[in-house]
């Protein structure tokens, strides 16, 4: 080691807003860089979603199922990158972080909680987003997909809205699976499949009872896809769940419930971890 | 503002453990810390010793606000780690020895870079400085190595430099050189003191099991033993108290059942306390008089132990912890794996 050089003092160090910012794009970082250095999202997050797209696919051709269905299956099974990333990255990833010590070493420093996970939220929905890009983009060109936009501002407004929606569920829910320890590993197993049947991914949730569709309506992308089939397909405006604009409405509703509640939840187990002893990795 | 860094007072941590599987509604309950009274002033390198499961690390975690005490107060740089946590989380910083926090895909520049944003350094300060103290640490070459490339020494010493590089009023390190070689202990401990001499106001807490560590590093040492401070001065005033004892080393042929008690129950044998090695066993005994030896070699002779090694020694710290707890650090490290 050398014992020339010397250490800066009191180097500037901003707080409040500019902190909160700062860490948001600090805890995004690894996400987007890390997609582009471990390439295995590939399979798990491309190919495989691929692979049931081509099986709903070939179903519904084989049935004579109206050919939207197609681009509801495609635009599903973009969609599931989103589902994927907000189980495994999102809702057990304090858990992981805990046993790494990251998690430590976050709620000890001066930043927010909340900036932490709103840019593991950030980080995640660009990856994600290439991810649906991606299989979008594939399943169109081999099916032949057809899209007529009936409006850019809808679309991108109830994209948007499903984004943060599903991103505020996904905080709310890493603060709850803090305290599950390694059950948080089941939970998400749990939570995987069944998800991708009520909310519709490869079919539209119509075909649901009403009350069973608005249960299902809970996780945002339920909606989110509705809308989006009825603003990109505009011929199955029959097999929409709820009207655009009513949906958007109920997504403006969950993007600012689960926020809020991530917040008060964040808070409130951050105190329930600190009084029992749960912030650090079970080794130490 | 305290005149104190960190100031604790009759700190005590009670954990509630859930029982087996058969037991789950029965809470038992581990007595972590209790009464811990310390004044750790400004500008001091303060150690606190002692084996694995003592408190240390308990103690650490409540002076960084990660948890709760559940009796007495602690404040760090003034502020009260129950009510004032975020006036105390700017100030300070903290490394664990054998960590592995970061991400493993990231570079070592960019881990240290995302954990200074944390703290709010601008971009280019936080690179400056990441530089400069990755020199400091001699890993300046490992800048673009991925940190899953790092081996656990120089993952270690990144960890030691995310530490330092938001300059905290204090900072705690536990069990820093845990895992690292001697020569990178060495390099990390000249690290430590250089950070300290360049600002009198730096404060450093470091816990430690190596006794040579806190002898050479700390100003101050409490040595802390099932979560209470037995006693904290500096280590020469802490060997001091052994300066009129008589202190040996004998190495032994296989020991054929003597125990420590036995010694003990000779007139003038403060303390005795053997240890197995490769060759046979090791005793450590502080005599009041030297005189005494000659009862121990008796008993050596009548229990047909050979002596291999004899010598005599000034007294260390771990003198002073078998003077204080009846044990080795080594013995209680192996009772409580034991239970």
């Amino acid at each position: 080691m050398s014992s020339s050089s010397s250490l800066a003092q009191h180097p500037g160090k901003v707080t409040g807003w500019r902190l909160f910012l700062k860490t948001i794009i600090a805890r995004a970082y690894p996400r987007v860089i890390g997609q582009q250095r471990d390439t295995s999202w590939m399979l798990f997050d491309m190919l495989m979603p691929m692979g049931g797209v081509i099986a709903y696919v070939l179903v519904y051709r084989a049935i004579g199922a109206p050919e939207e269905y197609v681009g509801f299956v495609v635009m599903g099974g973009a969609m599931t990158a989103f589902w994927l990333n907000i189980l495994w990255s999102m809702s057990s990833q304090l858990y992981w972080e805990k046993e790494t010590g990251n998690l430590a070493l976050y709620i000890m420093s001066p930043n927010s909680m909340m900036a932490v996970l709103l840019g593991m939220a950030l980080g995640g929905m660009l990856a994600s987003t290439l991810r649906a890009l991606v299989v979008t983009i594939l399943g169109s060109l081999i099916f032949h997909v057809q899209y007529e936009v009936v409006s850019f501002l809808q679309l991108f407004t109830v994209f948007l809205l499903a984004m943060i929606a599903l991103y505020g569920m996904g905080m709310m829910l890493a603060s709850l699976f803090l305290l599950l320890g390694r059950e948080a590993w089941h939970m998400a197993n749990l939570a995987q499949e069944p998800i991708y049947l009520v909310s519709g991914f490869y079919f539209p949730i119509k075909s649901f009872p009403f009350w069973v569709a608005a249960a299902a309506s809970i996780i945002p992308l339920t909606l989110g896809m509705d809308a989006m089939r009825q603003l990109v397909f505009p011929s199955s405006f029959s097999l929409g769940f709820l009207t655009v604009s009513t949906e958007i409405g109920i997504l403006l509703g969950l993007s600012a419930a689960f926020i809020v509640a991530a917040k008060l939840l964040l808070a409130y187990m951050e105190k329930l971890a600190i009084r029992e002893g749960r912030l650090t990795e079970a080794r130490r | 503002m305290a005149s104190f860094a960190i100031e604790t007072e009759n700190l005590g941590r009670i954990y509630k453990i859930r029982g087996s599987k058969k037991e789950k509604k029965i809470r038992k309950e581990l007595v972590a810390l209790q009464e811990v009274n310390l004044q750790i002033e400004q500008g001091e390198l303060f150690g606190l010793l002692g084996p694995n499961g003592a408190g240390k690390t308990t103690l650490i975690k409540v002076l960084v606000t990660l948890l709760a005490p559940t009796s007495g107060r602690a404040r760090v740089a003034g502020f009260d780690v129950v009510d004032q946590p975020q006036l105390i989380r700017p100030r300070i910083n903290m490394v664990s020895g054998g960590e592995s926090s970061g991400y493993g895909l990231l570079t070592v520049r960019e881990n240290l870079w995302m954990f200074s944003q944390f703290y709010g350094l601008s971009s280019k300060e936080a690179n400056r400085r990441i530089e400069e103290l990755l020199t400091m640490v001699g890993i300046a070459d490992r800048i673009h190595t991925k940190s899953s490339d790092l081996s656990t020494g120089l993952r270690q010493k990144m960890n030691i430099v995310r530490g330092f590089l938001t300059d905290p009023e204090v900072l705690f390190l536990d069990e820093p050189t845990l895992g690292l070689d001697v020569g990178a202990s060495r390099d990390v401990r000249r690290f430590i003191r250089q950070w300290l001499e360049e600002d009198g106001s730096r404060t450093l807490l470091l816990t430690t099991h190596y006794m040579v560590e806190a002898d050479e590093l700390c100003d101050r040492v409490a040595i802390i033993n099932q979560g209470r401070v037995l006693a904290c001065d500096k280590p020469s005033v802490l060997k001091q108290r052994l300066q009129r004892d008589a202190i040996f080393e004998i190495e032994t042929s296989p020991l054929n059942g003597l125990s420590a008690e036995a010694l003990e129950s000779l007139p003038e044998v403060r303390k005795a306390s053997l240890s197995e090695t490769d060759s046979g066993a090791k005793l450590d005994l502080i005599l009041v008089e030297e005189a005494a030896l000659a009862g121990v070699i008796n008993i050596l002779t009548q229990k047909n132990i050979r002596i291999l090694k004899f010598s005599k020694r000034e007294p260390t710290l771990e003198d002073v912890f078998v003077d204080l707890v009846g044990r080795s650090m080594e013995e209680v490290e192996t009772v409580g794996k034991d239970e």
